[in-house]
């Protein structure tokens, strides 16, 4: 099954809005509760990235009943040094952002320690693609 | 406890019911259908909370409660009254007016439900001590526990295993009559409720086998009782009642929003009203929201003061509640008899882990599960999705679900009934009886009785 969310870069109010809707559809098919918040976690931290770093982006996620698998998509700055960006603790988001609460760093981290599988591409100037999977 | 063995205080009158949308549309968990022009409830969906009964203009929802007369059965007549029912009177009706009107009516005794909070209190914060989880949410609505059972299952584990002030009240008067020598079958317990969700958690307790109270009396059943007394009385000196303990300032008010969290560790929040309650958990759940420790989580605007059972207006019970706390403000800690008991009573309080009983996946099975949800997001493509709820169902995915599981069928949409109708599937008469099956017989016909119409109640 293939699912399709808009992400608007720099509108906090609304992210979020993807894993809501995610969350919704993994209880339904009885997928188990500690995996869906594994899910929910990864993909909350993705569309936090988008909407602080980009200009606008994109999650498709194609669910069965063996495994999710997401992809988000976005147009923005791009990261230049990807192993940088997955460490704990390093984060190029602005005062603004820092100031809401976000950008601690942790995001790509957080990901990491919460998918399965994970592939990060990016070219700088253009956008970032980041893509998951998790086993049910 | 199994879905089938819930009891729900919960009831629709039949003979008042004439099938609106009204609660439908407003029940939290999507629990009510209409069938043959009547409300029903779906049971293991049905979390209590009484939003229906709120939302229904002919007031066809009713709570079932205990006869009265079952108080008779015992020589020791105990009832337990929370601040609640106190703070529904106008001000110049004192309490112990009220507690002796009670006792005129048939109680040997009257207790309130808040004498044991600080009891309550000290075992929630060593289970925030000794507990890991994060945030802890408090087990004292019913409502919100029944609610994360079935609505956010992966948050089970986050109730504090702690029994809420009623049970611990029930337990400690029941000892203290036991260590009296009184036997156990001539006490009867009744607990004096605001809302459909307390007798449902008397009658089939979450987490523990049996409650200490015997039976459940309806607050606003017991306000008219005791307002006809007062107003016997009126004039007339009151018979001197037995003081009563006063009680903190902080058991006053636990019932009310912001009751509990005051006094817990860490970062805590009161959060009330049921929607208000869905939207945070909703964020709790997806981990939007950290770092805080402890959640006081009220089903009730106003928390218990806001009662679906509770006659007075809720601002202004809450408002005599403080009141009556700026009375007792020098009054700390617990109260003298209950010292003795303190440690029996925290021994008592543990409950089992809540177990979760999901009403969300459309199959057990994961492959058949899926298989639903692609049929569920086919039939989206034909359902218009403007939620108007005419086939008996509170919005156009709640049919699709429901005819997927086969309790429903796509003919109960009424504008797949038109187009079914205009490509000649569909013969008028045949529309006109699938809506009557859902809406009842003749309903379409004209009627000047219903409500709003020109001969309306004659």
């Amino acid at each position: 099954m293939l699912f399709k969310y808009e992400v608007e870069g720099g509108n906090f109010s609304k992210a979020g809005f993807a894993s809501g809707e995610i969350k919704k559809i993994l209880k339904q098919i009885n997928i188990d509760a500690k995996i869906i918040r594994r899910v929910v976690v990864a993909l909350y931290e993705g569309e936090v990235n988008v909407v602080a770093h980009a200009v606008r982006g994109t999650v498709v996620a194609d669910i069965d009943d063996k495994q999710i698998y997401i992809r988000i998509e976005d147009e923005g700055p791009g990261i230049k040094d990807i192993a940088l960006a997955m460490k704990e603790g390093y984060s190029t988001a602005s005062e603004k952002v820092r100031e809401m609460g976000f950008g601690a760093g942790m995001g790509l981290a957080n990901i990491k320690k919460n998918a399965d599988w994970l592939n990060l591409s990016s070219k700088v100037g253009e956008g970032t693609v980041l893509e998951m999977k998790t086993f049910f | 406890m199994s879905a089938e063995k819930q009891y729900h205080a919960l009831k629709v009158n039949e003979t008042l019911c004439y099938g609106c949308t009204h609660c439908m549309n407003l029940c939290p968990t999507g629990a009510i259908r209409i069938y043959d022009g009547k409300a029903s409830i779906r049971r293991e969906w049905c979390v209590d909370c009484g939003e229906c009964m709120r939302a229904c203009p002919v007031s066809a929802f009713y709570v079932e409660q205990d006869d009265f007369d079952k108080i008779f059965d015992f020589k020791y007549r105990v009832a337990l009254l929370p601040a609640v029912m106190t703070g529904q009177f106008h001000s110049n009706v004192s309490e112990s007016e009220i507690f002796s009107v009670m006792r005129e009516i048939g109680f040997t005794h009257v207790f309130q439900t808040e004498h044991t909070v600080d009891v309550v209190n000290d075992r929630i914060v060593e289970e925030q001590m000794k507990n890991t989880v994060k945030p802890l949410i408090s087990s004292y609505c019913p409502a919100v526990v029944r609610l994360i059972q079935v609505r956010f299952p992966s948050l089970v584990d986050h109730i504090v295993p702690v029994k809420p002030p009623i049970d611990a009240s029930a337990l400690f008067f029941r000892k203290k009559f036991s260590d009296m020598g009184i036997p156990d079958d001539e006490i009867g317990i009744f607990y004096v409720t605001p809302c459909p969700a307390k007798i449902a958690a008397v009658k089939s307790p979450v987490g523990e086998e049996k409650s200490s109270v015997n039976g459940v009396i309806n607050m606003d059943f017991l306000y008219n009782k005791v307002l006809l007394g007062i107003r016997a009385r009126a004039g007339k000196t009151a018979e001197p009642a037995d003081a009563m303990p006063n009680l903190s300032a902080k058991s006053i008010l636990w019932n009310l929003t912001n009751g509990e969290a005051p006094y817990m560790r860490g970062r805590c929040l009161a959060i009330d009203e049921i929607h208000n309650v869905i939207d945070f958990l909703e964020k709790i759940e997806n981990d939007e929201i950290t770092n805080v420790d402890f959640l006081e989580l009220r089903s009730c605007d106003e928390s218990c003061a806001g009662g679906v059972l509770v006659v007075g207006n809720r601002f202004l019970t809450a408002e005599r509640l403080h009141k009556r706390a700026n009375l007792s403000s020098d009054i700390h800690g617990m109260p003298e008899d209950l010292k003795p008991y303190s440690d029996y009573l925290k021994k008592k309080l543990s409950i089992h882990p809540v177990e979760p009983r999901s009403m969300l996946a459309l199959d057990e099975d994961r492959g058949k599960a899926v298989q639903k949800m692609l049929q569920v997001r086919k039939m989206m493509c034909y359902l218009p999705g403007i939620d108007c709820g005419a086939c008996g169902a509170p919005n156009c995915q709640s049919l699709a679900k429901d005819i997927v599981k086969r309790e429903a069928q796509l003919s109960n949409c009424v504008f797949i009934q038109r187009m079914m109708e205009k490509n000649k599937k569909l013969h008028g008469d045949h529309a006109i009886r699938i809506i009557e099956k859902v809406w009842g017989k003749d309903r379409l016909n004209k009627d000047c009785t219903k409500p709003g119409a020109k001969n309306e109640g004659m």
